[in-house]
C-alpha cells in the first residue's frame, strides 16, 4: 500500500520567473525517473516527476500553468501538500555513454538521472532547450558536473538559436550510447524518428487519476498504463505505441491530437 | 490426473450469454479503450464491462478521486466518460477482435437509458450492464437505483425496445435489496449484478478534511467481500433470474465463495490492484485448483450450494 502522507515544504527556489522547485523531507527510495502524485488541498491532484533526490530530500519542480501548480507556485515554507507514491518504472541507465535531451520542464525529470549517471561516472552529454534565456533553469546544476551541456533558443537569446532537435542533430553522432529524453512529445517523437538506430527512453505525460494502474486513464498503445509500466518507455515499446506523438486522451477519454 | 485440469468446466452463463470462465472485468477499471481491455481479455478475462457511458463526454470530479486505504480502496471518479457517440469507435474495435462484451450505460431518465441502449445495442456489445449502484454522482447510479418503481420503469421500457440481454448493476447501500430485486426481476431484466462500491469517505487528520474532491466515494476491495456476499446471498434467496458476483474478489476461492451464495459469474475490479492485470488467469487456475481439489468438474454444479 502507498498511502497519503503530508509533507511540510522546508525549502522554496525560485528558478526563474516562471519555474520553482518545492523541497520537502523524503526518507524512502525514489529511482530517477518515477512520479508522485502532489495533492494540493482544496485544488486539485497532479502528477509531478521528482526533481531531486538527495538522503532524506526530494524536492518537485514545475511551471506555473494551471490552477493547480499556480496555486503551488504561492505557497511558502511550513505550507502543507499531499504527497502518494513514487510510482512508475523510472529511467534505465543501462549504457555507459548517455545523451539527455531535455525540453522546458521536462529537464525536471531528467536532473534526478543525470546526477545518477555523473555519480557512476558515466560519459554524459545534456542537451536542453527552451523558449528563451529568461526561461533557462538547471543549467547552472548541470554545468556544475560536466563541459558538455549544450543549451538552444528558440529565439537565440542565449546558446544554439533554433529548438532542441536541430541542436542534436549537429551534436549527436555516435551512434553507440542511450538517448534519454523528455520534454513536450512532439519533440520527443521527432528525436525518436531522427535517431530511430540509437537506445532511447523516452518519458512521457498524460492525464492521470488512480496512478495505480486500475482506472484506465493513462492508457497508451497496447493498454500499457503510463502510471505503471511507465512513464518510461523504451525504443521497442515506443515503436508499438501509436498514440506517442499523435494524441493524448482528456479527462473524460476523448482523443485529442497534439 | 496428469490432464485432470483440461476436465474441469469452468465455463459460465448467465441467461443466454456463454463465457468460457466466470471471470468479467467490472466496470471502470482499464476499459475506456479497446486496446486496453483487449489487453484484459488476453490475461483471461471471460468478458468485459465497458466503463459506464452517458450521453454526452464528461470529465468527471478532479482530482483527488482515489485514495489506498489499509483494507481497500476509495474512488470518486464521477462518472468521467467520452460520450456514447465517440464510444462507438472502441466498441467497434472490441467487437472486430472477438471480445465479448459488455457496455455499461447511465443515464438519469428512461429516455436517456433507451437513447444509449439502443446506441450500444447497433454498436455489437452483446449485452448492457445498467449502472443504478454508482455511489457518488448526482442525479445518476444509485439516485435512480434506490427507487424500486423507478427501477421498474426504466427497465420495462428498455425491455420493449432492445433485443440484447440487460443486467443491472445494484448498491448495498439500500435499506431493502429484495424489493429492488424482485422490481428488477419483475421487470424481465435479464439478471442482476451485485454490488457496486459502498458509500464511504476518508479523512486527512492533518489536512482536517476529506481527501476526495467529492468528499463522498466509494468503497472497494478486500474489505467489501462479506457485504457482497451476503446481497447475493439474500438476492439468490429471492428472485431466479442468474446473479452476477462482485465486491473483494482478488482470488479463487473468493469467487467460488459469490458462486456458493448464488452468483452465475463473477465481475473483478480492485481485485487487479492486489494482483495485477492477469488476476484473471490467476483466479481461473484458483478455482480449477480447488474444484479439483474437491472433486468438481463443473463450476455450474457449485451456484447457490450454500442455500442447500
Amino acid at each position: 500500500m502507498n498511502s497519503l502522507k503530508i509533507k511540510e515544504i522546508i525549502k522554496i527556489k525560485k528558478e526563474n520567473q516562471y519555474v520553482k522547485t518545492i523541497f520537502f523531507k523524503y526518507d524512502e527510495n525514489i529511482k530517477p525517473g518515477q512520479f508522485f502524485m502532489i495533492w494540493i488541498p482544496n485544488v486539485d491532484e497532479i502528477p509531478m516527476s521528482v526533481s531531486y533526490i538527495k538522503r532524506n530530500i526530494a524536492a518537485i519542480t514545475f511551471r506555473d500553468v494551471g490552477d493547480a501548480t499556480n496555486k503551488l507556485f504561492n505557497f511558502k515554507i511550513g505550507d502543507k501538500i499531499g504527497i502518494r507514491g513514487p510510482y512508475g518504472n523510472g529511467f534505465k541507465l543501462n549504457r555507459e555513454k548517455i545523451i539527455f535531451i531535455g525540453g522546458g520542464t521536462g529537464i525536471a525529470t531528467l536532473a534526478p538521472a543525470i546526477e545518477n549517471a555523473y555519480k557512476k561516472k558515466f560519459n554524459i552529454k545534456i542537451i536542453i532547450g527552451f523558449k528563451n534565456k529568461n526561461e533557462l533553469f538547471f543549467d547552472k546544476r548541470f554545468g556544475k558536473l560536466i563541459n558538455n551541456l549544450y543549451i538552444s533558443t528558440n529565439d537565440g537569446s542565449i546558446g544554439y538559436h533554433g529548438n532542441v532537435t536541430d541542436l542534436a542533430k549537429e551534436i549527436i553522432k555516435d551512434e553507440d550510447c542511450l538517448i534519454i529524453t523528455c520534454g513536450p512529445e512532439i519533440m520527443m517523437k521527432k528525436l525518436f524518428e531522427l535517431f530511430n538506430t540509437y537506445q532511447f527512453q523516452a518519458s512521457l505525460e498524460r492525464y492521470m487519476k488512480c496512478a495505480v494502474g486500475i482506472c484506465g486513464q493513462c492508457c497508451v498503445g497496447h493498454g500499457l498504463r503510463v502510471c505503471l509500466e511507465g512513464p518510461v518507455f523504451d525504443a521497442t515499446m515506443l515503436k508499438n505505441i501509436k498514440d506517442f506523438g499523435k494524441y493524448k486522451r482528456n479527462e473524460s477519454g476523448n482523443i485529442k491530437y497534439f | 490426473m496428469v490432464f485432470g485440469g483440461n476436465l474441469i468446466d469452468i465455463s459460465a452463463k448467465i441467461g443466454s450469454i456463454k463465457i468460457k470462465n466466470p471471470t468479467i472485468l467490472a466496470s471502470g477499471i482499464m476499459d475506456q479503450d479497446a486496446e486496453s481491455i483487449k489487453r484484459v481479455f488476453e490475461n483471461g478475462a471471460g468478458s468485459i464491462v465497458t466503463k459506464s457511458i452517458g450521453l454526452k463526454p464528461k470529465k468527471g470530479y478532479l482530482n483527488p478521486t482515489f485514495v489506498e486505504l489499509e483494507h481497500g480502496i476509495l474512488n470518486a471518479m464521477g462518472l468521467p466518460n467520452p460520450g456514447i457517440n465517440d464510444f462507438k469507435q472502441e466498441i467497434v474495435k472490441i467487437k472486430k477482435y472477438g471480445i465479448p462484451v459488455i457496455g455499461s450505460i447511465f443515464g438519469s431518465t428512461s429516455k436517456e437509458f433507451i437513447d444509449l441502449a439502443l446506441k450500444m445495442q447497433k454498436f455489437g456489445v452483446d449485452a448492457l450492464e445498467l449502472n443504478m449502484s454508482c455511489p457518488h454522482a448526482k442525479g445518476y447510479g444509485l439516485e435512480i437505483g434506490s427507487d424500486p418503481d423507478l427501477v421498474y420503469n426504466i427497465i420495462s421500457n428498455l425491455k420493449n425496445t432492445v433485443k440484447i440481454p440487460i443486467f443491472v448493476k445494484i448498491s448495498s447501500n439500500l435499506t431493502d435489496i429484495i424489493k429492488l430485486a424482485k422490481a428488477i426481476e419483475d421487470s424481465k431484466a435479464d439478471g442482476i449484478v451485485a454490488i457496486n462500491s459502498i458509500k464511504a469517505m476518508k479523512i486527512d487528520l492533518t489536512i482536517r478534511k476529506p481527501i476526495l474532491s467529492n468528499k463522498i466515494g466509494g468503497y472497494s476491495g478486500k474489505a467489501i467481500k462479506p457485504i457482497g456476499i451476503r446481497c447475493v446471498y439474500e438476492i439468490s434467496e429471492n428472485v431466479e433470474i442468474p446473479i452476477i458476483g462482485v465486491g473483494g474478489i482478488t482470488n479463487g476461492k473468493d469467487a467460488i465463495e459469490y458462486i456458493m451464495a448464488g452468483a452465475s459469474a463473477v465481475q473483478i475490479g480492485t481485485g487487479m490492484y492486489y494482483r495485477g492485470i492477469d488476476i484473471f488467469n490467476k483466479i481461473c487456475i484458483e478455482i480449477k485448483d480447488w474444484m479439483e481439489n474437491n472433486n468438481y468438474k463443473k463450476l455450474s454444479d457449485l451456484i447457490g450450494v450454500a442455500h442447500i
